[in-house]
């Protein structure tokens, strides 16, 4: 739980290490991140992140 | 016509049926000196298939190649290794007039196909490590993500050990000979240069995972066929684009500083001309590259392996030159990193440009080494010696960034 995979890319958010470079906390939930956060990998939005199982 | 354009056999059971484009310049911004080839491959295995197609109004020549070994008819599959149009251009006409069993793609092709065309058929998505049964053969595919698109993937042809790599590995170079061994080899190394510059220099992390992925692999590779310019069949060749690539996309600095520049009145040019005189004496390989003069795809080809870059425009309008604007846009969304970089230009008023530039530089995350070297309206000896003080400068930061 708690993982996104980037489909653009393949770039995996994890709630546990958060992307603290661009501003998203240490376990912070993937619903909570801000609707402007982008694919630190390629740039895609958020709404092309897929859970990953 | 198929008297006339005939597919290339590269082995009794592999042919290449792509298409030569002796005239394109423009590829979206990429100034294509030598023109292109669109490569198609067809296996003749038990299940024919159909390896990429090529740019729209080429189709008749792919199809003319193709009927010279087969009945078109009789191509059971197609495998779409990337999406973009000079690939993917000829595939609605191929499905229509082959109607083959299946077309197949990435998960991410399949939904790049799909907003591209209104295709008859659906594609097959194939998962990443997949192979397919051609009976007599079989094909492995490998997703490439970002090498060049989302959807990118190559194909492995285990028979014949040939890797099909799309855009990945290529260059723009159109020519009968089919392999790069039968090019100068200057040409060659040039043009594979100039398209990993212009068209994967800002994906370096995804092509690291794709060398890392093809390490995984072990394959064992008697041929990298790629979708542009000729196919690299011997050992020498082989390694030597893996190790390109990897160097590339560790963009690793080296003692050339490329110097870009524009000029309104000479004024530019002329602290330009200084400031080589500087990095020159300074020990770096200096390159001048007006912007009057040069096409930004090879400006981006001269940095791909140098490690400084100076910028400079004069001051007009409050801003930088539009020539400028050119370049750094198209630079900037290259990203190139580990440069020693410095920014100059001449003003009458305001002079606005170089400190814009050094924005620019600071904001790719360069490593700017000094103020930036503004001039009022036309340079004089003084002012000339500290543009070649400046050219020092950056030439010892450079040096000394090779030595960290």
């Amino acid at each position: 739980m708690g993982k996104y995979i980037c489909d653009i890319c393949g770039y995996v958010y994890e709630m546990g290490r958060g992307d603290p470079e661009n501003g998203v906390e240490t376990g912070t939930p993937f619903d909570e991140i801000d609707d402007d956060w982008v694919c630190p990998e390629c740039g895609a939005g958020k709404d092309n992140f897929s859970p990953l199982d | 016509m198929k008297d006339t354009f005939k597919a290339v056999k590269i082995f009794d059971d592999v042919y290449w049926v792509g298409a030569i484009d002796w005239d394109v310049r423009q590829f979206h911004g990429y100034l294509t000196s030598r023109g292109t080839t669109y490569n198609a491959f067809l296996i003749l295995a038990d299940k024919i298939t159909l390896i990429d197609t090529v740019k729209a109004p080429f189709a008749d020549e792919m199809f003319a190649r193709i009927a010279s070994v087969v009945d078109p008819d009789k191509i059971d599959y197609i495998v779409s290794n990337h999406a973009e149009m000079d690939h993917s251009g000829s595939l609605p006409a191929a499905i229509e007039g082959i109607k083959p069993e299946k077309v197949f793609a990435s998960k991410m092709g399949a939904k790049a196909l799909g907003r591209h065309f209104d295709l008859p058929c659906d594609i097959t998505v194939v998962s990443d490590g997949e192979t397919l049964d051609l009976g007599s053969e079989k094909i492995t595919f490998a997703e490439t993500k970002m090498c060049h698109w989302p959807d990118s993937m190559i194909t492995y042809q285990h028979g014949r050990q040939i890797l099909f790599t799309q855009d990945a590995f290529g260059m723009h170079l159109a020519g009968f000979e089919r392999y790069a061994d039968e090019y100068d080899r200057a040409i060659v190394d040039y043009e594979t240069a100039k398209y990993y510059a212009n068209i994967l220099m800002h994906l370096a992390s995804f092509i690291d995972k794709a060398l890392e992925k093809l390490g995984t692999l072990n394959l064992d590779i008697s041929m990298i066929a790629p979708d542009h310019g000729p196919i690299r069949r011997t050992g020498e060749d082989i390694a030597g684009i893996i190790n390109s690539y990897a160097k590339w996309s560790a963009q690793e600095p080296t003692g050339k500083v490329v110097v870009v520049y524009d000029s309104m009145w000479g004024s530019t040019a002329r602290m330009a001309g200084a400031i080589g005189e500087g990095l020159s004496a300074g020990g770096a390989k200096a390159k001048l590259m007006s912007m009057s003069a040069c096409h930004r795809s090879d400006v981006v080809t001269e940095i791909l392996d140098a490690g400084g870059l100076v910028i400079g425009s004069a001051t007009m309008n409050n801003d930088i030159q539009p020539a400028m604007a050119d370049v750094t846009t198209y630079l900037g969304g290259l990203k190139p990193r580990n440069l020693a970089a410095g920014a100059f230009g001449s003003y009458g008023w305001s002079g606005e440009a170089p400190k814009n530039l050094q924005k620019w530089l600071t904001d790719l995350g360069l490593n700017v080494i000094a103020d930036p070297l503004r001039v009022n309206y036309v340079p004089d000896a003084d002012d000339l010696a500290k543009c070649r003080q400046f050219g020092v400068d950056i030439a010892k930061a450079t040096l000394a960034s090779l030595e960290d």
